[in-house]
């Protein structure tokens, strides 16, 4: 295949930054996205230009660092998918590809499109863990029954990699489904039901404090998200923080 | 502890998004209701018209709080859409919206403003004229010749004289293909910020799509009848 990429190349947080046009030759369908880029990133240093700089680590869908905003789309046109797992079947020959960051205030770009996405850890931190403090006598988590529904709730949000195509693809650059994600995994169990209010009024304080904007309910993170997370657990989020508030 | 609560968060502005919207579709379903009777009865509008306008409740306790949903609901759209832009400060090159959302939901905004512009002639054309006859020439009798109490109420001729320009006519049922639009997202979308999302969200949707489409689309049928009845 023979492709036009079209990439965001910018040399640090200061610089403006502007999209640069790269044509690529023998490119094989069957290579992932981050692949071809691979292949792109050889030829540039070859010829002594700097390469594209990129997130990834795992390749295979579960560290959410593969952030990319591809022909509109985070992740790319595919679902269910990060852009790690995107195979280059999904274009044709002769197509023209933008590649861009994850743009977001929350989301600052750090260089070409990689974006510093430490805001999710900060939410993290301010409410998305169980405290555990030693008695001595704990309880055996599996001795406490659970309703399999909740069980099963609680996994499917747990799923969330942190990669950010939610925020990304929102409109407002909202991080709502994200922080209902990990406000859910915990709320929906015993042993996270004790911090819940604390959690969801601590993490959604912090989520704003980050500059993320507000949900207006498009549903667009639902669609784009590579593990498939639900809308449920906004609504979910804001029960809880209703509940919470007053 | 959050210092923001329930005041200021951005949860916070969504369920006050909702709650005045439910406010507003509740109003609308009752506008609605009372101006689908000049279609059969011209007699029951002036009547139902006169009562509205007269009675104290509605015109000293339920009117204000309307105009104050109605500004607060525009307002805070106004700052969502502000602070949204301003969440990302650089745009895409290439932004393919349509794969994920649809055009209802990316463009509340411009469907508001449309609404808002028909509500400002709304009031321009109707209620200040209205205000004027009863609070500044102390008019509240609603007779069509205040002096002749055999002339009858006023109301049905009055909107009927309304619908009877074409371009006013076609102003009219654009602005309410807008606020299908506007429903179209913005019934459901109420719901989910209100935390309702169960196993009723897939009915509730059809039936919030059925809203979105039956009431405007009732309110063009009322301005067309009477386009085309006079
Ligand atoms: S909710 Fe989905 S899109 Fe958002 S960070 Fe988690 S995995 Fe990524
Ligand atoms: S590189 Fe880990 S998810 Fe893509």
């Amino acid at each position: 295949m023979k492709l036009t990429l079209k990439i965001w190349r910018q040399k640090n947080s200061n610089d403006k930054g502007k999209i640069e046009t790269y044509p690529v030759d023998n490119v094989s369908e069957h290579m992932s996205f981050l692949e071809m880029l691979d292949v792109l990133n050889e030829g540039l240093v070859a010829k002594g230009d700097i390469p594209v700089a990129f997130d990834h680590d795992c390749r295979e869908g579960i560290c959410g660092m593969c952030s990319m905003y591809i022909n509109g789309e985070a992740h790319g046109p595919d679902r269910g998918v990060t852009t790690c797992q995107l195979h280059m079947r999904k274009f044709n020959d002769g197509d023209t590809i933008y590649i861009e960051p994850f743009r977001a205030k929350g989301f600052p770009i750090i260089k070409d499109l990689v974006v510093d996405r430490s805001a999710f850890d900060r939410i993290q931190h301010a409410g998305g863990f169980v405290s555990v403090n030693t008695s001595g006598n704990t309880q055996d988590a599996n001795a406490i029954p659970i309703p399999k529904d909740d069980a099963d709730n609680a996994f499917d949000a747990a799923t969330c990699i942190g990669c950010g195509a939610c925020v990304a693809t929102c409109k407002n650059a909202s991080a709502m489904l994200y922080v209902s994600a990990k406000v859910s995994q915990f709320s929906l169990l015993p042993q996270g039901k004790v911090e819940a209010k604390r959690r969801v009024l601590n993490m959604v304080d912090q989520m704003d404090k980050e500059g993320f904007g507000n949900c207006t309910n498009t549903g667009a993170c639902e669609v784009e998200c590579p593990k498939g997370i639900s809308l449920e657990n906004i609504a979910r989020m804001n029960r809880e923080y209703l509940k919470a508030s007053i | 502890m959050s210092k923001q609560g329930l005041l200021s968060s951005s949860i916070a502005r969504k369920v006050s998004m909702a709650l005045s919207a439910f406010f507003l579709m509740f109003f609308l379903l009752q506008h609605f209701a009372i101006n689908i009777t000049s279609v059969f009865s011209g007699d029951t509008f002036n009547e139902l018209s006169q009562f509205m306008g007269t009675n104290f409740v509605i015109q000293y306790v339920m009117q204000p709080i309307l105009i104050l949903g109605v500004v607060f609901h525009f307002v805070m759209g106004f700052i969502l859409e502000i602070k949204n832009r301003g969440a990302r400060d650089v745009q895409y090159a290439k932004n393919n919206g349509s794969a994920n959302s649809s055009w209802m939901s990316r463009n509340m905004i411009y469907s508001g403003l449309a609404i808002l512009a028909f509500i400002v002639l709304h009031f321009i054309d109707f209620w200040i004229p209205e205000l004027n006859t009863k609070f500044v020439q102390g008019d509240m009798s609603g007779l069509i010749d205040p002096a002749n109490a055999e002339s009858g109420l006023r109301y049905f001729e009055e909107l009927q004289h309304k619908f009877v320009h074409p371009a006013r006519v076609g102003a009219y049922c654009l602005a309410f293909v807008f606020l299908a639009l506007h429903l179209m997202h913005g019934f459901n979308s109420a719901f989910q910020s209100m935390g309702a999302n169960n196993k009723y969200t897939k009915g509730l949707k059809n039936f919030g799509t059925a809203y979105a489409i039956l009431i405007p689309a009732g309110f063009i049928f009322i301005a067309l009848f009477h386009h085309f009845n006079h």
